[in-house]
């Protein structure tokens, strides 16, 4: 999820909460400020009606709401003198504009008494109170209305703002993102003032100096590593060759140096194997020019013309692409010539091998045993799935982890009784 | 012809001197930086095999001084480190050829063979022994003037052969000189047999004065019959 989405979802949630505990809030302060407004008029309501009632009387015998606001009705003197002016909210049948029948409206209602010369009176009020749904409806639309407003600045500010504020970030991050070890030559700068960006900035190239250094160390190290163990190979190859050609040896000791040849030959297969797998995996073949795949793959071909002939193995090729791609030349020849002589070796008699190129890729299909590969473990360094003495088990190891340097993906699958090795290169 | 090996490794020093003796060459030999510079300065050499890393200093160094100093190349680097910039930067500065060790005696002397031949013979690149002809540059073998036609793997085994005439071409040496480098397959004795079968069938049948013999069954031998 990326930076401004989060930080959207966080805000959109917790004003939604600060929304809804304010209009909770806010509706009962809402509710209890109308009360109370309404009260003031109803008192003042009183006074004028008491007022009225004093010069004319025939206000004193409304005795019902039917056509008015107010009752009055006679009470004993005592309890006139001990009624105390109340509120209360009640309940009455009334029509109002929206209404087509009566209906219980909500009222509130103001009860007090009053006395004229000769007699004590009691008074009612009401005024029609606001309708509680009906406020409740009209403060949820303004409430979302205001949420949604709301959300859309944050979403305005977000792009904007934090876009902006975030932009030296973005930009180191492209940077660390093409930043080769051992071979870009700056560290990745922010171009900033804010301080957890410098301090990103350089922390980022401290930790960058120190792999570099370490890279470093161990391009060396691997290199020291290949001369110490190529030069004993070197030296006992060498003396055993001189040996050999001393002479005098009967048949049965010729057979053992013959075994010791080949077993020291394996020895330096495997470690040059090694040494260029070390190399690819630590990305130290890095001279990319353009390559075309059609000359790499018909190179490799005529190199090969004379051992496919010798195996029974006819190799065709269709689909002329231009597919290009920018590699190390000598990786590209690894990578197409392992595969091809994969599929040469592990072929049958009168088998085939078909290449087929395309704008995007190249795929390798060969007749072979009818066992399909453990396509989880074939890439996999020192993967020997018959269990071939000379061979190294590094060959597909070599291939993945060329195709990983240049982020091609590399497939594998049995089907119609071939064996397929797809490359997507993009 | 006078060969200059600068090497460190005692052991590999004696193995490459014992074997280009026997291809009559005059050897020296210098274990260190300091050493070679002097040899090279004080005398001329016909080929010169060198290693990189050297104690007190470097094999890059002394290609350097040789240019500066306008002596004739005829330089292979034999080197542990298999390494692209340091191939680039030898044959750059003049270095003919880049041996990756460990290597095959007979390769190295294929090599030395053919940077002599290269560079003295201008032109023509032949190899004539007894009633045979092998052009390097037309790539064509001629026995008693009649063209004989090989295939890519048989010309460049022949090739092989004539520059290691009379000495023992190991099977794994053979294997790795038709294969190339990064090989994965050691399987391809079968077709090194078949190649070289097929090679001395030709020979016989054009009544070629040289013949290979096998080895004990660690190699083979081209001899003049």
């Amino acid at each position: 999820m990326k930076l401004l989405n989060k930080s959207l979802f966080w805000l959109s949630a917790s004003v939604f909460i600060i929304i809804g505990v304010w209009s909770l809030v806010f509706y009962f302060n809402l509710l209890a400020e109308i009360k109370e407004s309404v009260d003031e008029k109803l008192d003042n309501y009183k006074r004028q009606i008491i007022y009225q009632a004093e010069k004319d009387s025939s206000l004193l015998l409304k005795s019902s709401f039917n056509e008015s606001f107010f009752v009055i009705r006679e009470i004993d003197f005592n309890k006139a003198i001990s009624h105390k002016d109340r509120y209360k909210d009640t309940l009455m049948y009334m029509q109002d504009a929206d209404d087509t029948v009566l209906e219980l409206e909500p009222v509130r209602m103001l009860s007090t008494a009053f006395q004229t010369k000769d007699n004590s009176y009691e008074l009612q009020i009401i005024n029609s109170m606001v309708e509680e749904d009906d406020l409740l409806e009209e403060l949820l639309r303004d409430v979302i209305a205001l949420y949604l407003i709301l959300i859309a600045s944050i979403i305005i500010i977000n792009n904007v703002v934090l876009r902006r504020l975030w932009k030296p970030f973005y930009s180191i991050l492209i940077q660390l993102k093409n930043y080769r070890i051992g071979y870009s030559k700056s560290f990745p700068e922010a171009f900033t003032d804010t301080k957890e960006f410098m301090d990103l900035q350089n922390a980022v190239n401290i930790l960058l100096k120190h792999n570099t250094e370490t890279y470093n160390q161990q391009k060396q190290f691997i290199e020291n590593a290949s001369h110490e163990l190529q030069t004993p190979l070197a030296i006992v190859t060498n003396k055993l060759e001189l040996l050999i050609e001393k002479g005098n040896f009967q048949n049965h000791q010729a057979e053992d140096i013959s075994e010791i040849m080949i077993i020291i030959d394996r020895l330096t297969r495997l470690n040059k194997s090694l040494l260029l797998l070390t190399k690819i995996e630590n990305k130290q073949f890095l001279d990319n020019k353009t390559v075309s795949f059609n000359e790499v793959v018909h190179q490799i071909i005529g190199d090969l013309e004379e051992i496919a002939a010798f195996k029974n193995v006819i190799i065709s090729v269709s689909g002329k692409s231009g597919l290009t791609v920018e590699m190390d030349i000598s990786l590209a020849h690894i990578l197409i010539s392992n595969l091809l002589r994969n599929a040469i070796f592990h072929n049958v008699s009168n088998g085939r091998v078909e290449i087929e190129l395309s704008d995007n890729g190249i795929q390798l299909k060969n007749t072979g045993s009818n066992v399909p590969l453990d396509s989880g473990k074939i890439f996999s360094r020192f993967y020997k799935q018959d269990k071939v003495q000379n061979n190294t088990g590094l060959g597909l190891a070599i291939v993945k982890a060329i195709c990983d340097l240049y982020g091609f993906t590399i497939t594998y699958r049995n089907g119609q009784d071939m064996h397929c090795f797809e490359i997507h290169v993009r | 012809m006078k060969i200059l090996i600068v090497e460190d490794e005692k052991g590999l020093r004696e193995s490459i001197a014992a074997s280009l003796s026997k291809e009559h060459f005059v050897i020296e030999t210098a274990s260190d930086f300091h050493s070679a510079t002097e040899k090279i300065e004080d005398y001329d050499y016909d080929c010169i095999l060198l290693d990189i890393m050297l104690p007190n200093g470097s094999g890059l160094q002394i290609l350097e001084n040789l240019k500066t100093a306008g002596k004739s190349g005829n330089v292979i680097i034999i080197s542990a480190k298999d390494s692209l910039d340091d191939k680039l930067k030898g044959l750059e500065l003049g270095a003919d050829d880049y041996l990756t060790k460990p290597f095959h005696l007979a390769e190295l002397n294929a090599r030395v063979k053919a940077v002599l031949r290269r560079n003295k013979f201008d032109g023509k690149n032949t190899i004539e022994i007894a009633n045979v002809i092998l052009d390097l540059k037309e790539r064509s073998f001629l026995v008693n003037q009649e063209n004989i036609p090989l295939n890519r793997k048989e010309f460049d085994i022949l090739n092989y052969f004539l520059l290691n005439i009379n000495r023992l071409v190991t099977r794994t040496a053979l294997a790795e000189h038709v294969w190339g480098d990064h090989i994965d397959q050691a399987d391809n004795f079968d077709f090194i047999y078949y190649q070289i079968k097929n090679l001395r069938k030709k020979l016989q049948n054009a009544n070629a004065d040289i013949e290979i013999e096998a080895i004990y069954g660690i190699g083979y031998r081209l001899i003049k019959k």
